[in-house]
């Protein structure tokens, strides 16, 4: 790879033993995906919950902060593992909370500031067109790359926080023009209604695309997603595909036609009703036993929060309904009387948290959970692999499932 | 006879261990449990087999960011595969490899290396030269 001076610097440890660590990383990175050069960020975004980083990752974050390294660019974190302020009650044990602190503490020290969310582009600091970034966490890659035309590749932990050490990236990927245009084409036949059949039809594209490298081109939608509708879709498509980037055409701003992303010449495939039909197959009940309602992944926004208020007033839960927002949408949520209102009901709202990353396999078995309900098309795919069997239902279906006590 | 498959340059070290073989994608979240050192993901093709110092041979990765972690923390535990053998990693799998220091190669010449090897083969890995062999038979590596 092409060094700048300073880079060259870095890699010389001239800045300390862990900006060399942080570029000899990006250079190894960057070399394996045939990169020419670095390309400056200007934010990172790290995911770094406690179940994925072990011991092993707070040791590594703790040496760093030792040291007294700091981000050069500001850099923001992902949803964590554990509510300090709500994990007894969930079965998760102090030694989850203590790894949880002691990774926050090494954060803060190195200058990270502790947003915990995995909605930035709702709350924080949206990335613009054109902005290359280092963002962890599928959904805020492939939002920021799709609906605001940021550059981004899926930047996992060690490698955001290398982008936040060094202040640049690897230029591959997504980061070069020539691997945003379309390779795939889609058309959709049957509209979705609302966020939970925007999820499915990500779910669907992002299965048949089923590779980093594939970048889907969607046409046939008969009206502009809203925000929370458009985060939905895109989470799944991440989470079934691995997928980094769509377009659809004319929605997304790259792709006013079909032309400006090169799409014209592909064989057009129809996401079809039946489609649709075998994706929520794959996520339906088996009976009526319920043991959990999970609303997260991504974590709810305002609107999210009042809609779940709305549909909880006034009633009483028969089983737990678990609700997952940031930080940033709590405070609002509370002052407007929104989480008194699911709460009332008897639901428990957690904030800077994401269920799945929250060692939802021993919460799950410390409580008795296996059958989970959820209106995430993300979070259903996830769980399967941590001993749940997960169930897909619409918001208002969940929370009156909740109600209930029993599968909707 | 050796057989030699040629790639792109990987990351790693030199490693040479049994493949654990499938037409299948890869994700440290959705499909292992990291302490049993299994994978766990019913759909998965190798639910209930153990990865633990296997050469992992698959298509290409799954769904999140998690496994760049993940694998840096398997390898601290000692529970992890030896190598990630792929048609096509992401970026999250390349990274994880760089933090964990795991063996990793991809995009293969011959086609399709979840076709050319098979479960039980011994195989050695030369990220930097871009190659596998496989050193032993079928029948000699059991």
């Amino acid at each position: 790879m092409r060094l700048t001076d300073e880079e060259e610097a870095m890699l010389a440890g001239d800045m300390g033993p862990h900006v060399q660590w942080a570029i000899d990383h990006q250079i190894n990175i960057g070399t394996f995906f045939d990169a020419a050069d670095m390309v400056p960020v200007s934010q990172a975004h790290m995911m770094a919950d406690p179940e994925s980083c072990g011991d092993a990752g707070t040791a590594f974050m703790e040496d760093i902060a030792r040291d007294k390294s700091k981000v050069v660019i500001p850099m923001i974190t992902d949803p964590r593992g554990v509510d300090l302020s709500y994990y007894r009650p969930l079965g998760q044990t102090e030694e989850m909370a203590s790894l949880e602190r002691r990774f926050i503490i090494a954060c803060e020290a190195i200058g990270i500031m502790m947003t915990n969310t995995c909605i930035n582009y709702q709350t924080i600091m949206p990335p613009v067109f054109g902005d290359h970034v280092a963002y962890g966490d599928t959904g805020v890659v492939i939002y920021s790359n799709s609906v605001c035309g940021a550059r981004s590749n899926f930047e996992g932990g060690p490698s955001a926080l290398a982008a936040g050490l060094t202040g640049r990236t690897p230029r591959y990927g997504l980061h070069l023009e020539q691997n945003r245009t379309a390779t795939r084409r889609y058309r959709v036949t049957t509209q979705p209604q609302e966020l939970t059949d925007w999820g499915v039809l990500g779910a669907v594209i992002g299965r048949k695309a089923g590779s980093y490298w594939e970048v889907p081109v969607i046409e046939g939608l008969d009206h502009a997603p809203t925000s929370d509708e458009i985060k939905h879709f895109g989470a799944a498509m991440a989470s079934y595909g691995s997928t980094p980037l769509f377009h659809i055409v004319g929605i997304t701003p790259e792709a006013p036609t079909i032309e400006a992303v090169s799409g014209t010449g592909l064989l057009e495939e129809k996401i079809t009703a039946a489609d649709i039909a075998a994706l929520r197959d794959s996520f339906a009940g088996h009976g009526d036993q319920l043991d959990v309602v999970v609303l997260a992944a991504p974590q709810l926004s305002l609107v999210e929060m009042h809609d779940a208020a709305s549909y909880c007033a006034g009633r009483r839960l028969k089983k737990p309904l678990i609700v997952c927002t940031s930080p940033q949408v709590y405070g609002d949520a509370t002052r407007m009387g929104f989480v008194a209102t699911i709460e009332d009901a008897g639901g428990t709202v957690l904030q800077g948290t994401c269920f799945y990353n929250q060692y939802a396999r021993e919460i799950g078995e410390a409580n008795g959970w296996v059958n989970l309900l959820s209106n995430s098309a993300k979070i259903v795919n996830i769980l399967g692999g941590y001993g749940y069997q997960p169930v897909l239902a619409s918001m208002r279906d969940c929370i009156e499932a909740a109600i209930e006590g029993k599968m909707a | 006879m050796t057989r030699i498959f040629a790639c792109h340059t990987g990351i790693g070290p030199i490693v040479t261990g049994k493949a654990l073989v499938a037409a299948d994608n890869f994700s440290a979240r959705y499909d292992l449990d990291r302490i049993k050192g299994v994978f766990s993901r019913p759909q998965h093709l190798l639910f209930g087999q153990s990865y633990k110092d296997k050469v992992l041979v698959l298509n290409t990765a799954k769904g999140g960011v998690a496994t760049a972690w993940m694998l840096n923390e398997m390898v601290a535990r000692e529970v992890a595969p030896k190598a990630l053998v792929l048609n096509s990693a992401n970026t999250i799998l390349a990274q994880g490899a760089a933090m964990a220091n795991m063996t990793l190669v991809d995009r293969f010449v011959d086609g399709d290396i979840t076709k050319l090897i098979k479960t039980g083969q011994i195989i050695r890995i030369d990220p930097k030269a871009g190659n596998i062999q496989i050193t032993s038979s079928l029948s000699s590596a059991r």
